[in-house]
């Protein structure tokens, strides 16, 4: 199963997913070899922050379970450059069906 | 010399400084207590409880040992209670700016020119300093501390202004409603007509709005306009995407904080301590970095198999004050002892 991650830079990582994990997770167990993908994420996944907020690639947007009304609320207090496209991706969690998902790092993310 | 000695007159003294009012700095106050030491504690927070105050004071947390459920809050509450007895002193809203060694122990110095002597320093930082989230606008920098800023140090600075204040928690609204008679002209600016600052200062903001002695504009920050640091206009986006100019010359943003690592990163640099990915490698029998007297606990602190939790860090304050104590009471020996039985510590205590 892989996860297709953009970083801050623009480049393209194709990393290896765990299903059950959630896609922040994913993403900062790579960064550990890969520093490009650092994802902030200071309150580990509590909804208290928006520090692993990404852009889903449009393609992706609609497979994915919607954000519920606390995301969805945290990301209008929390995240800056909030677009259609915005998620915490410590609320997306990996599945088989989501094999191949493209998210971007967004600004505000980098620790 | 001189100034040094100016200082050491104003300095506090204590047995250990701890930087961090977090949960383990709060539970590193215990275990010295328990061993007849004493501690001052700072922290950047008007309040402590660290992340468990700032970030999440109503979420549960499931995993501290005998409590099948807590808020962040309830948890620093009971700290502050279990504390109580050994009296710590707390030097809040102000940054560890400085950690040196002296002749006698060693001496951390804050932002607000608060000196403390002591014996041992503990590094309870965390995720670091709390500091304000600042929008991610590359123009923002030759701006900032001109006419963008983050904090009212100065009441008067705004006076003739024509401010905009971004946000909608409980700084944005107490400011637009404390600034709004001092100021030349006044915009509230936030993402979206929900906030969740308390009910009545929005009802008086709304109120004022309508009286036309204020703007109220829903919209995102996307950029700032003007030249040598003095801003002209915000750019903004509202929720349909147009975009639309404010003018302005001051900037207040109220987004929020985040955790940065901050002086105390530097400060173990300068003391020769490598750090590892931003945290700080101790060895895990003391929780004490390679610097003798300087310890690290909590989420801060590196070691193998090292976990960020709360009961860890609970687990290292417990072995730094065992090692602490030998700084504290040089030569002396330390008697291992249960609180259940042992009357000398149920007298610290305060138990009758």
């Amino acid at each position: 199963m892989k996860l297709r991650v953009t970083d801050r830079e623009g480049h393209d990582h194709e990393i290896d997913a765990i299903e059950g994990w959630r896609v922040m997770e994913i993403i900062r167990d790579h960064a550990m070899q890969t520093p490009a993908l650092a994802i902030k994420a200071e309150c580990g996944a509590a909804l208290a922050c928006g520090t692993c907020h990404v852009y889903v690639d449009a393609d992706w947007v609609d497979r994915l379970v919607p954000p519920t009304a606390e995301e969805t609320e945290r990301m209008e207090e929390d995240v800056f450059a909030l677009e259609d496209n915005s998620r915490l991706s410590c609320q997306i969690l990996m599945t088989e069906e989501l094999d191949g998902l493209h998210v971007t790092l967004a600004p505000g993310s980098e620790p | 010399m001189t100034e040094t000695q100016a200082q050491g007159e104003t300095a506090h003294r204590t047995d250990v400084a701890i930087i961090g009012a977090g949960p383990v700095g709060l539970f590193a106050v215990f275990e010295l207590g328990l061993l007849g030491i004493k501690a001052h504690l700072i922290d950047i927070l008007d309040r402590p409880g660290g992340q468990c105050a700032e970030l999440y004071p109503e979420k549960p947390i499931y995993d501290i040992p005998a409590l099948p459920v807590v808020s962040g809050q309830e948890l620093t509450d009971r700290l502050m209670e279990q504390i109580k007895p050994f009296s710590p002193v707390f030097h809040l809203s102000q940054m560890a700016t400085d950690i040196a060694k002296t002749e006698t122990g060693w001496r951390v110095t804050t932002d607000m020119d608060v000196a403390i002597d002591a014996k041992a320093v503990v590094i309870a930082a965390g995720g670091g300093s709390f500091t304000p989230k600042k929008p991610p606008l590359k123009e923002l920098p030759e701006f900032e501390g001109k006419s963008v800023f983050y904090a009212v140090r100065r009441r008067e600075a705004f006076a003739g202004k024509n401010l905009v204040i971004a946000g909608g928690g409980d700084s944005a609204l107490d400011w637009t409603l404390d600034l709004l008679p001092v100021v030349n002209s006044l915009t509230l600016l936030h993402r979206r007509d929900d906030f969740r600052a308390a009910p009545h200062s929005v009802a008086q903001m709304r109120k004022l709005v309508e009286e036309g002695k204020m703007k109220l504009e829903i919209a995102n920050l996307k950029g700032l306009e003007g030249e040598n640091g003095q801003v002209s206009a915000l750019t903004v986006a509202r929720a349909d995407k147009s975009e639309d100019r404010i003018p302005c010359d001051t900037l207040l943003a109220f987004y929020g904080l985040t955790m940065k690592l901050g002086p105390v990163g530097a400060l173990c640099e300068k003391l020769g301590i490598a750090l590892e990915n931003n945290l700080i490698p101790v060895d895990t029998e003391k929780f004490e970095t390679s610097v003798d007297g300087l310890f690290a606990i909590g989420d801060i602190n590196f070691y193998p198999g090292k976990l960020k939790l709360i009961l860890s860090g609970f687990h290292e304050a417990a072995l730094m004050a065992q090692k602490a104590f030998h700084y504290v009471y040089p030569g002396q020996k330390l008697r291992f002892e249960y609180t259940t039985s042992s009357s000398n510590l149920q007298e610290k205590l305060g138990v009758k």
